[in-house]
């Protein structure tokens, strides 16, 4: 069966982070289709917009202004509308302790962010193409949990 | 009698495309000429039906060879994660080989340039996804698993859990439990 490209949205207050996250996904051998938005605000407000195709990926940094990451999780989370988007946290904390607890809370992935622009390119194309065989292979996203340190 | 009549074909297509994916009770939109979208992932079987339905009207989904061979891939690995109870004794290699009838070399190199994934990493992924569904329901020991699964003790077993989710079995246990337990509706 054919599928396009993977629709990904980042959710960052960081002008560098959203930066190199770009840069760094366009190196990876999927197809995708990436949107920005500055804060959890920004990102709430764009996924409740009635006319827009939803993204499969998201990922949310977790310290952010107005809303914080951990807001928009559970946001997302209940409401029924958004219930097949995946959900990466792009964190800087790498406590196990939150990783469970956004784990707990319904995320699917939870990225330790790496200082080294290559870690970056590689856990991306990690995250993407493991997202991409959920996406095509029909598998069973309620199971789905990875963490990259 | 003689009538004349007069029809305009593309409207005719689109509404016999309309009415087979609605009897499939699938999401779609009719994005032009030629192309349908269709929002979620649809099963194999209902791809199938609705292939020999649009067949009657001579219409045909063209999908690239490639792409068929890669879901016909996918589906022996899957029959051979999920429905067998054990793994093949025989190398994986071996028995897609037999299976669809093709060189392994060809077998893999169409499935890496369609999926931008190995083989190998497909089944590990499926296997991994069996042993957590196993985990989850809790009836077996992870020795019983392991053997199931073809992995040679629990500690390969747990090593490949940990490698492709970066967890433990027992965290991932732990964590799916509590979830289970969290009613998500009830947050807001």
């Amino acid at each position: 069966m054919n599928h396009d490209a993977l629709r990904i949205l980042l959710a960052d207050d960081d002008d560098d982070d959203r930066l190199f996250f770009k840069e760094a996904i366009e190196e990876v051998k999927v197809k995708t289709v990436v949107t920005m938005v500055n804060d959890g605000v920004e990102l709430m407000d764009y996924l409740l917009k009635a006319e827009i195709h939803l993204p499969n990926l998201v990922f949310l940094d977790l310290n952010m202004p107005r809303k914080s990451g951990m807001e928009c999780l559970q946001e997302i989370r209940s409401n029924n509308k958004l219930k097949d988007i995946a959900i990466a946290i792009y964190s800087t904390s790498g406590l196990e302790k939150d990783i469970e607890e956004t784990f707990v809370k319904g995320a699917n992935i939870y990225i330790k962010k790496p200082h080294d622009f290559e870690i970056l390119k590689s856990i991306l194309a990690k995250v993407i193409t493991i997202n991409w065989q959920y996406h095509t292979s029909g598998l069973n996203k309620e199971n789905f949990l990875l963490n990259i340190q | 009698m003689k009538l004349h009549i007069k029809y305009d074909i593309n409207i005719c297509s689109r509404i016999i495309l309309q009415e087979q994916l609605d009897k499939l009770q699938l999401p779609y939109k009719i994005t032009g000429l030629g192309e349908i979208e269709i929002s979620e992932t649809i099963s194999t079987l209902k791809y199938q039906e609705l292939e020999t339905n649009l067949n009657k009207y001579a219409i045909e989904i063209i999908d690239s060879p490639k792409n068929v061979f890669t879901q016909k891939i996918k589906d022996a690995i899957v029959e051979m994660v999920y429905l067998e109870d054990a793994l093949p004794a025989i190398k994986i290699s071996a028995h897609l080989a037999k299976k669809l009838n093709k060189s392994y070399n060809y077998i893999s190199g169409i499935f890496s340039e369609v999926t931008f994934t190995s083989i190998q990493k497909f089944i590990n992924l499926q296997k991994i996804e069996r042993a957590k569904q196993e985990i989850i329901e809790d009836k077996e020991t992870l020795t019983e698993i392991a053997w199931k699964l073809n992995f040679s003790s629990v500690a390969h077993l747990s090593n490949e859990f940990k490698r492709n989710t970066g967890l433990t079995p027992s965290a991932f246990q732990r964590i799916i439990k509590k979830r289970k337990e969290t009613d998500f509706t009830s947050q807001q």
